[in-house]
C-alpha cells in the first residue's frame, strides 16, 4: 500500500511534479505530457518541459520533498462557522472556517490550549459542536455521521490502548468497529509497514511508548480511511522515531490519504505540510500554502539607522519600495534572498547619490517561527 | 445497522470476560455453595418448609437473582466504565456506530455473561438440592429479562460514574440491600404487617417472586404483577438510555 522503494519514488516524484503543474496549465494535453515526462526523466528536454519549468519558476518551487499525488484542490472536509463552548462556559472554538483539500497534508499549528484537539475531536464526533457545520466529502458529520466517519481514521493525542489485548486483536477490533469485513492480508500489510508485525501477538502493555503510538496509527488505518487525523503524532517521540513518523505520513499521502496533523513544532510543519493552518485561542489566524510561507521566510529586511531623520521618502528612492520607520529614524528595505538580485548595491548607491547617510545597518530574516509568534501575539 | 460493529464490540467484551473467566465463575460458585451450606443446612434444619417447599430449594431462585442482579450490574458498568477510564472509548465514539449499536454490543455481552453465571449457579445448586422447574419457559423468560434489564442499568451506572467509588456504590448500597430485603431468603408473609407493606415498594421483590413462581408455583405477589414490573424496569432503563443517547451525557463534551 505505502512505503515504496526510494528509487521508484525518485522517478515518481519527478513525474508527478511535472504532472502537477501540467494539470494546472495544460489540461488539454494530458497524454502528451505523459510522453514528455518520460522523455525528460531520461534526460532529454522537450519544449513543453522548458515551458513547464518557466511556469514553475513563476509559481515558486512546487512541493519537491513529497512523492506527491497531484494536489487536488477540491475540499474533502469543509468546516463552516464552527464554534464550541464547553460546559463550564469556556469557548474553545470561535467561528472556525476551514477547508481541507483532498490528498494534502495539512498541519494545524498552535500553542497549548489553542483548540487543536477540540477542532479535531469535533470533526471526528467526540465533541458536540455548539454551532456551525462540518461536512466530510459532502456528508454532514451529524445527520450523515456513518458515511462521514467511515472515511476518517483518528490517532488521538493521548496514548489510550487496551493494555491487555494483543496488537492483532486490537486492530481487528478497530476494523470491525468501522463495519469492514476481516482482511488478514491488509492488516498484515499495515503492521509490516509500521514495523509492528513481529509484535502482533504481544499484549499492548508490553510495548514501548513509540510502539504504542504506532499501534494507534495501525488501529486508525485498519479500516482503510481516506482521511487520517494525527493529533501530535510526534509528541514525546525521539528524533529517530520522529523521522520514521514523517516517512510514514509521507508514504500514506502518496497512497492518496488526506492527512491532518497537529503539532507544536514549526520544524515539523515546515518539513511535512502542503498547507499550514495556525490556530490560536480558538481562532484560525492564518491558512496558507507552506511554500508561500516559506517564500516569506526567504524574505529579509535591511534596516538603516539614519543620521538625520526623513519626513518622507525622497523621489529618487520611490522605485525601491523602502519604508520609513521609527519617526523617520530608520529606512527599511525588504528584499527576497531567493531572487536573482537583491538590489542592495543599487539602493546603497542611490542613497549616497541623494546624500542620505546612515550610521548603522542591520539585516533581519523572518522565519516561520516569527510569523507564528507575530500572529499569536497579535491575537492576544 | 452496523452489525459487524455490534459483533466486534460483543466479541471484544466476551474476550475480556474470557480472560477473567476463572475468577468470574469461581466466586459465585463458591458463594452459592456457602449459602447452601450455611442457610440450607444449618438454618434450613430449623425452618423445614416455606409454602410446601423445602427451605434449600426455596432459597435457589433468590440466590440466582441475587447473583444475576449484582453481576449484571457490575459486568455492564465496568464494561463501559473501563474504556472511559483508559480513554479507549474515543474509538467507539468516532466509529460509524449509533448509540443503539454500542448498547447492543456492550449490554449484550454483559447479559450473556450473567446468563452463563445463572446457569452455573443452577448447576451448582443441583449438587445440593433436587431441582424442579414448573414453568421452564417463564423461568428462562425471567432470567433473560432480568439480565438484560440489569445489564442496561449497569451500563447507565457505568456511564454516570466518573470514579471507581461511584461504580461500586450502587451495587453495594442499593442493589444488595434490595435483594436481601426483597424476599430472597424468606417469604414476605413471615414479616410483620407494616414491613410487608414497606417491602411492596421494593422492586426486586417482584422479580424474585415471579422467578420463584416459575420454579415452584408459589409467589408473594401475582405473576402478572411481576411481569408488568419487569417490563416497567426495562422501559425505564431504555428511556434513560435513549436520553443519554440524545444528550450525549457523560460521553460527549
Ligand atoms: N472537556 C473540556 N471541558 C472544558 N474545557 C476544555 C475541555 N477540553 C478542552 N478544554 C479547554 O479548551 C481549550 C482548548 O483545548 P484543546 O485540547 O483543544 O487544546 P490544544 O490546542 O489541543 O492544546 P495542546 O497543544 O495542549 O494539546 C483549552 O483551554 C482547554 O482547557
Ligand atoms: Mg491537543
Amino acid at each position: 500500500m505505502f512505503l515504496q522503494t526510494s528509487s521508484y519514488r525518485g522517478l515518481l516524484e519527478h513525474k508527478q511534479e511535472i504532472f502537477m503543474i501540467y494539470e494546472r496549465f495544460f489540461h488539454a494535453y494530458y497524454v502528451g505530457c505523459k510522453k514528455s515526462c518520460a522523455l525528460t526523466s531520461c534526460g532529454a528536454k522537450s519544449a513543453l518541459h522548458l515551458k513547464l519549468e518557466n511556469h514553475s519558476k513563476k509559481r515558486g518551487t512546487p512541493m519537491q520533498k513529497h512523492p506527491s499525488m497531484p494536489p487536488y484542490t477540491q475540499p474533502i472536509i469543509r468546516v463552516s462557522n464552527l464554534s464550541k463552548t464547553y460546559g463550564g462556559g469556556f469557548q474553545a472554538l470561535k467561528n472556525i472556517d476551514l477547508e481541507i483539500r483532498q490528498g494534502e497534508i495539512f498541519a494545524l499549528l498552535g500553542p497549548n490550549g489553542a483548540g487543536k484537539t477540540t477542532l479535531i475531536s469535533t470533526i471526528c464526533g467526540l465533541v458536540n459542536p455548539s454551532g456551525g457545520q462540518v461536512s466530510v466529502d459532502g456528508h454532514d458529520i451529524i445527520t450523515d455521521f456513518r458515511a462521514a466517519r467511515k472515511m476518517i481514521g483518528l490517532v488521538p493525542q493521548e496514548l489510550a490502548t487496551d493494555a491487555f489485548s494483543s496488537v492483532w486483536t486490537t486492530i481487528s477490533f478497530s476494523r470491525g468497529l468501522f463495519g469492514k469485513k476481516p482482511d488478514r492480508a491488509y492488516l498484515e500489510k499495515v503492521l509490516k509497514d509500521l514495523t509492528l508485525w513481529d509484535k502482533k501477538d504481544n499484549p499492548i502493555m508490553t510495548l514501548s511508548g513509540g510502539m504504542k503510538r504506532r499501534v494507534l496509527i495501525a488501529k486508525a488505518l485498519a479500516h482503510e480511511p481516506r482521511i487520517l487525523f494525527l493529533d501530535e503524532p510526534t509528541a514525546g517521540v525521539d528524533v529517530e522515531l520522529r523521522r520514521d513518523m514523517w516517512e510514514i505520513v509521507r508514504s500514506l499521502r502518496s497512497s492518496g490519504v488526506t492527512i491532518i496533523l497537529t503539532t507544536h513544532y514549526i520544524e515539523e510543519a515546515q518539513e511535512m505540510a502542503d498547507r499550514v493552518g495556525i490556530i490560536n485561542k480558538g481562532e484560525i489566524v492564518l491558512v496558507d500554502d507552506k511554500d508561500n510561507l516559506m517564500r516569506q521566510l526567504g524574505r529579509k529586511q535591511l534596516i538603516l539607522d539614519l543620521h538625520q531623520p526623513l519626513d518622507s521618502i525622497p523621489p529618487e528612492l520611490a522605485d525601491y519600495g523602502v519604508e520609513i520607520a521609527d519617526n523617520g529614524q530608520q529606512l527599511i528595505y525588504t528584499y527576497d534572498t531567493t531572487g536573482e538580485r537583491t538590489g542592495i548595491t543599487k539602493l546603497l548607491q542611490a542613497l549616497s547619490e541623494s546624500g542620505i547617510r546612515f550610521q548603522d545597518l542591520n539585516t533581519t530574516k523572518s522565519s516561520l517561527e516569527d510569523i507564528f509568534v507575530d500572529l499569536v501575539k497579535n491575537t492576544t | 445497522m452496523n452489525f459487524t460493529a455490534v459483533k466486534s464490540i460483543y466479541l471484544f467484551e466476551m474476550a475480556r470476560f474470557g480472560r477473567t473467566l476463572w475468577q468470574s465463575l469461581i466466586s459465585p460458585v463458591v458463594s452459592t455453595s456457602l449459602y447452601f451450606v450455611v442457610f440450607g443446612a444449618a438454618i434450613g434444619s430449623r425452618i423445614d418448609e416455606i409454602g410446601g417447599v423445602q427451605y434449600g430449594a426455596f432459597l435457589l431462585p433468590g440466590l440466582i437473582m441475587l447473583n444475576l442482579l449484582t453481576q449484571s450490574i457490575s459486568n455492564a458498568s465496568f464494561g463501559i466504565y473501563f474504556p472511559k477510564f483508559t480513554g479507549t472509548i474515543y474509538e467507539v465514539m468516532s466509529a460509524p456506530v449509533s448509540f443503539l449499536e454500542i448498547v447492543l454490543g456492550y449490554v449484550g455481552a454483559a447479559a450473556t455473561k450473567s446468563l452463563i453465571l445463572g446457569i452455573m449457579i443452577l448447576l451448582t445448586a443441583s449438587l445440593f438440592i433436587p431441582i424442579q422447574i414448573a414453568h421452564p419457559f417463564w423461568m428462562a423468560f425471567f432470567l433473560v429479562m432480568t439480565v438484560i434489564t440489569f445489564s442496561l442499568l449497569g451500563f447507565i451506572i457505568g456511564i454516570w460514574a466518573d470514579n471507581f467509588e461511584k461504580l461500586q456504590i450502587v451495587p453495594l448500597l442499593v442493589i444488595t440491600p434490595l435483594v436481601f430485603l426483597g424476599g430472597s431468603f424468606y417469604s414476605i408473609d413471615m414479616l410483620p404487617e407494616t414491613w410487608q407493606t414497606v417491602t411492596l415498594f421494593n422492586p426486586v421483590l417482584y422479580l424474585i417472586s415471579g422467578f420463584r413462581w416459575s420454579f415452584y408455583e408459589i409467589s408473594d405477589v401475582s405473576v402478572g404483577v411481576s411481569l408488568t414490573m419487569i417490563m416497567v424496569f426495562l422501559g425505564l432503563c431504555l428511556l434513560t438510555i435513549w436520553w443519554i443517547f440524545k444528550t450525549g451525557y457523560r460521553l460527549k463534551t
